[in-house]
């Protein structure tokens, strides 16, 4: 039976609690949250999000960094970097939190079938880009993977990292600074893009990151010759209602909770680069 | 690689293919050659030393290096690591620089080591080679100060 019009509204902008599951400790400041799931989140395709209430604190939007379709239940991967996210970050086992969503566009998984993606993720950007590697290499697809992080104790989802590397998926981690223990690159993240684009033409880009770690990366791709349109990247915006209704989230003439946050690069490029926005 | 680098023959190929050198007309190839040599470093070995002149730069074959700082009770600090293709050592288009960092070989490592004081006295009496190789050497410099300025601007740190 169609839910109507109005219900959906409700639902959509009313958290519904849900319990955690599980939490670890991914870095210093970052933990993950496994929450239970709901019917909606089957939804949650890598690269949308949901709004995460903690109770009496607020409200934020935060990746899926799991494959709820998948695992059964909701992750979620959080750094305490303010009140709700530390609230949040701070959820033990048992621990209730309201959840809404999933909301906006994720990444385009269906499109880009048997082409060569190239996933570029900074820091926390890794979060949202793990579920859609994942289903990339369940489905029997080889993307590449070049990601950078703070340092080495800042790396996240290293057991990922080695499992998609067991999987032929190439992995290239750099981090800004080390150690000497740290057997990786040191450096950031642009400059090993193009060696790994090797057919720009084939070439799909899914880049997630600080905004500026975004836009060298951008130019990097496009230098190495892939084209606007191919490369998506995650443009995390603050959100309100996240519904499309208070405008909290504009960025130019897109609403980023409605029509991102991955969006073409060839649609919001000229955008970037307006300090107002 | 770096064996097959040691014939003269050889090294002029290998020059000629490395990718800083893409598109150097031959003639300056050769008066770059003059100034190389063939090197190989073990793992840990140290290409560059800081403080000490700036009087090679290596043109890297394989292998990887690490380029770190030192600081007084804390372990070496890498900020940068460079492999096949990449240069380590910019300073020696500067006369009288030393380096301002360490070079350390990451596993084994060879490499074409070029003799910076015959470079730059064949720069100076040629200065169209010269340009060529500033157009060449130029690039790596501006892609390590956009580099720094995101390490500087710690991209990954706190938003706060
Ligand atoms: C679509 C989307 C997905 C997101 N996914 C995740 C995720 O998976 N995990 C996660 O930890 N965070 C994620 N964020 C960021 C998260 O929403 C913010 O960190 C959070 O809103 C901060 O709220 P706060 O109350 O904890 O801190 P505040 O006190 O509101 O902010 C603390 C500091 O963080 C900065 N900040 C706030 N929001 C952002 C942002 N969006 N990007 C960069 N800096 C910000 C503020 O400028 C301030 O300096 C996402 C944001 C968006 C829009
Ligand atoms: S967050 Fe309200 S319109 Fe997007």
């Amino acid at each position: 039976m169609a839910i109507p019009a109005e219900r959906r509204m409700v639902d959509a902008t009313t958290p519904r609690p849900a319990r955690v599951l599980s939490r670890r400790r991914e870095a210093e400041d970052v933990w993950t949250l496994a929450v239970e799931a709901g019917p909606q989140d089957l939804d949650a395709a890598p690269g949308r999000f949901a709004m995460l209430t903690a109770f009496g604190v607020g409200e934020i939007p935060v990746s899926y960094s799991g494959d709820p379709a998948a695992e059964g239940r909701v992750i979620h991967t959080i750094r305490a970097v303010g009140a709700v996210s530390r609230a949040l970050a701070g959820l033990e086992e048992g621990a209730m939190l309201g959840v809404r969503g999933p909301f906006g566009k994720g990444w385009p998984l269906a499109e880009v079938e048997g082409r060569e993606v190239i996933a570029v993720a900074g820091g926390l950007g890794l979060a949202p880009v793990r579920p859609a590697i994942r289903r990339l290499v369940a489905r029997g697809e080889r993307p590449t993977l070049v990601y950078g992080a703070r340092s080495p104790a800042q790396a996240l989802f290293r057991e990922d990292l080695a499992d998609w590397r067991a999987r032929g998926v190439e992995v290239e981690a750099t981090v800004d600074h080390a150690g000497p223990d740290w057997r990786g690159h040191v450096g950031v993240v642009p400059p090993l893009i193009a060696r790994r684009v090797r057919d720009p033409a084939r070439t799909v880009a899914f880049v997630c990151g600080p905004e500026v770690m975004m836009r060298f990366a951008a130019s990097a791709l496009l230098e190495a010759g892939v084209a606007a349109e191919a490369i998506h990247i995650s443009m995390e915006r603050n959100m309100k209602c996240a519904v499309g209704l208070c405008g909290h989230c504009q960025f130019g003439g897109d609403l980023l909770c409605r029509d991102g946050p991955v969006a073409p690069l060839a649609r919001v490029a000229d955008r970037l680069h307006v300090a107002e926005l | 690689m770096s064996s097959d680098a040691t014939t003269g023959a050889a090294l002029a190929r290998t020059l000629a293919a490395h990718p800083l050198m893409a598109g150097l007309p031959p003639a300056f190839l050769l008066e770059v050659e003059a100034c190389a040599a063939p090197a190989e470093f073990p793992e840990g070995a140290r290409l560059l030393r800081e403080g000490a002149p700036a009087a090679v730069a290596h043109l890297l074959l394989s292998g990887r290096v690490a380029l770190s700082v030192d600081a007084p009770g804390r372990a070496p600090l890498t900020f940068q690591t460079v492999g096949p293709g990449e240069v380590v050592g910019v300073s020696w288009l500067v006369p009288e620089a030393c380096w301002a960092w360490d070079a350390t070989a990451l596993g084994p490592v060879a490499s074409i080591a070029l003799d910076a004081v015959r470079l730059r006295d064949a720069c100076e009496a040629d200065p169209a080679l010269g340009y060529a190789l500033m157009k060449r050497f130029v690039p790596v410099l501006l892609q390590r100060l956009h580099a720094t300025r995101m390490q500087v601007l710690d991209v990954y740190g706190d938003p706060g």
